[in-house]
């Protein structure tokens, strides 16, 4: 991508930048991957959740190093130290409800951002690292929200964290020992809080690690695009400053309205009230869930019969990502030419949606079969059409370019000529 | 030794070689003593290795503080027919429990080859002892249930109820009779006893 010919080059300014730029090129890195950085002029606002989740990790580290100044990992004083945070430290309730409701925002980020992937096709050659790659970074991210969720030591802390766990237990022969490490000791308890911030502190950072590959893995595939085409030629592209810069730094700014209205207005509306009652290692209470960006994958969990057989098609729902891009079968990226496809894919968006409603509801009558059916749907959706779609789909002719797919729209009817006359005035 | 000094060393045939054309001669079917010293010495590392890794590993286990908790012992002379108690015993729920004349009957009157895990799940009777009324509580003591209340699908803490005059857990719907065994739901096993011993007419020792 960044080799095509006509880009501008880097070039140092003052003398101490030439200086500085032949012993350590970083002004070159930078440059050439956010300045110069061509990428598709096709580009729409599904494509700027990849700018807002880097804003939303930033966040979460820096939101998360200050609460860490003022919280106490330990079982007899945790639930306190947050309490304390929320009513003597200045300013504690406003950082602890930007970090709380932050990973929420997080995860519905990386929510649009995944499906917005599966859409166009992007996990599709030559962007298969770059898509586990993703899946890694999501994975990362369940891990430290799980383990962050632990940490307030309420009663929801407390008894996901048991639940989780004991999946562990499921795993025949070495499931108790391994649960046994996990805790350090026999049940859900100091240790485990110990070590659960710890780790907590530490993943965002192997988070923030593999976004640098992430992204590197990008720059040199090239960004996939609404047409799921290759750029062909830099008619295709615009420099990365000012278009996709300001187009994400828009995004951006409207994320965060909806993410300060959330935090000012209804900040535990995305938490459980049960939360705010200190753990007891004696009563589980009468109903618990996870956290709702894990409800679709605890559906799924309960909606098999048998502990060890739930816990494996829970580790299958995810890992079936990683295979995706060897799933689909189909040459053709983008769902805006695959007519069958974009019908299959908004069925899946709503078996997931559904998933996770039933992830809340308990276990009873009519949501057991409904979970179940769900279940079902997930894995034929990966696992039997998605392979076949790509035999069978009689997919819409590509457009010869990104720069004739753009033209054909603005001038409504596919014939670049009238639409060259003035493409900028028609939209 | 016979060797001219034009020859290079792979001329030579093997068996006239010294110990370093040996070595530089081997084919890959015929492992040198070089080849052994590199796995060897390998090996040795990987050894080295795990060793390092392992204090990293095993910190995450028990440690003796809480291991040393692991024995307690409690009073159950205030416990009358039909009342529970809950205490603490390594860090989790135990169900020390009077049962009801009737609760006893009906957990007796039940077939064991009808339940869904037919170990009685005590270790303090041999392993793999059935799941019969007798064998879920300590000889003698028919009327005292003592169990680890913790449901043995994902550990939550079961309440009364159900319909096996028994234990329902909230989470997932897994049902326990009035002798602690699973009867219904997800759970795989019947609820866990712990080690106990009665130390005197009112007195227990668990762990």
């Amino acid at each position: 991508m960044s080799g095509l010919p006509g880009l501008p080059q880097y070039q140092p300014k003052s003398r101490f930048m030439k200086w500085f730029e032949a012993r350590l090129p970083i002004g070159g890195l930078v440059h050439s991957s956010f300045i110069a950085y061509p990428t598709p002029r096709n580009l729409n606002y599904w494509w700027t959740f990849g700018g807002i989740l880097t804003l939303m990790l930033a966040a979460q580290i820096v939101t998360g190093i200050v609460l860490a100044m003022h919280y106490t990992p330990s079982a007899a004083l945790a639930f306190d130290s947050v309490e304390h945070i929320m009513r003597d430290v200045n300013y504690g309730w406003l950082l602890r409800y930007m970090h709380a409701v932050g990973a929420s925002f997080f995860f519905f980020a990386v929510y649009v951002h995944i499906f917005r992937g599966m859409y166009y096709g992007s996990y599709k050659a030559p962007r298969e690292i770059l898509w586990i790659l993703g899946v890694i970074i999501y994975l990362l991210m369940m891990a430290t929200g799980f383990m962050g969720y632990t940490l307030p030591w309420g009663q929801m802390s407390f008894w996901g964290a048991t639940v989780i766990t004991n999946l562990f237990s499921a795993i025949p022969i070495v499931g108790d020992a391994i649960t046994t490490w996990l805790w350090g000791g026999f049940a859900v308890g100091d240790a485990t809080l110990n070590r659960f911030f710890s780790l907590h502190y530490l993943l965002p950072f192997m988070i923030a690690g593999v976004v640098v590959l992430h992204v590197w893995a990008l720059h040199v595939a090239g960004q996939n695009n609404p047409a799921g085409i290759d750029v062909k030629s830099n008619k295709d592209v615009v420099p990365f400053t000012p278009y996709a810069t300001i187009k994400d730094a828009f995004g951006m700014s409207v994320f965060a309205i909806f993410f300060a209205y959330f935090i000012f207005y209804m900040p535990d509306w995305l938490g459980h009230a049960d939360n705010y009652t200190p753990a007891n290692p004696l009563q589980t209470p009468a109903h618990i869930v996870p956290e709702w960006y894990f409800l679709p994958f605890y559906a799924i969990l309960r909606s098999i019969p048998n502990k060890l057989g739930g816990v494996f098609a829970m580790a299958c729902a995810l890992f079936v990502l990683f295979i995706l891009p060897w799933l689909d079968t189909s040459r053709v990226r983008s769902a805006t030419y695959r007519p069958l496809f974009k019908q299959f894919f908004w069925v899946f968006v709503l078996d997931c949606l559904a998933l996770g409603y039933i992830g809340s509801q308990e276990p009873v009558g009519g949501w057991i079969l409904a979970g179940r059916i769900c279940t079902a749907y997930y894995f034929i959706h990966f696992l039997i059409i998605v392979p076949l779609l790509g035999w069978v789909e009689r997919t819409k002719p590509l457009p010869p370019s990104i720069a004739d797919a753009v033209l054909a729209k603005r001038g409504g009817g596919g014939v670049p000529a009238t639409a060259t006359a003035a493409p900028e005035r028609r939209g | 030794m016979a060797a001219s000094p034009a020859a290079g060393y792979d001329d030579r045939p093997e068996d006239e070689g010294d110990d370093v054309a040996t070595t530089l001669n081997h084919t890959a079917d015929e492992p040198s003593r070089r080849d052994f010293l590199y796995l060897a010495t390998g090996a040795f590392g990987l050894v080295g290795a795990a060793a390092t890794i392992w204090p990293f590993i095993d910190q995450m286990n028990p440690d003796a503080s809480t291991l040393a908790l692991s024995s307690i012992e409690i009073d159950i002379g205030g416990v009358a027919v039909g009342q529970e108690i809950t205490v603490k015993w390594r860090g989790k729920p135990v169900f020390v429990r009077q049962r009801t004349a009737k609760e006893i009957a009906d957990a007796k009157a039940v077939e064991v080859s009808t339940l869904r895990d037919q170990n009685a799940q005590n270790p303090n009777l041999p392993a793999n002892s059935p799941a019969t009324d007798a064998n879920r509580t300590a000889p003698g003591k028919e009327a005292w249930l003592i169990q680890i209340g913790i449901c043995t699908h994902l550990g939550c803490v079961p309440n009364r109820g159900g319909t096996y005059e028994g234990w329902l857990c909230p989470c997932h719907g897994s049902q326990y009779d009035s002798a602690g065994r699973i009867r219904q739901g997800p759970a795989p096993e019947n609820l866990h006893i712990p080690p106990y011993q009665f130390t005197g007419p009112t007195k227990v020792k668990i762990g």
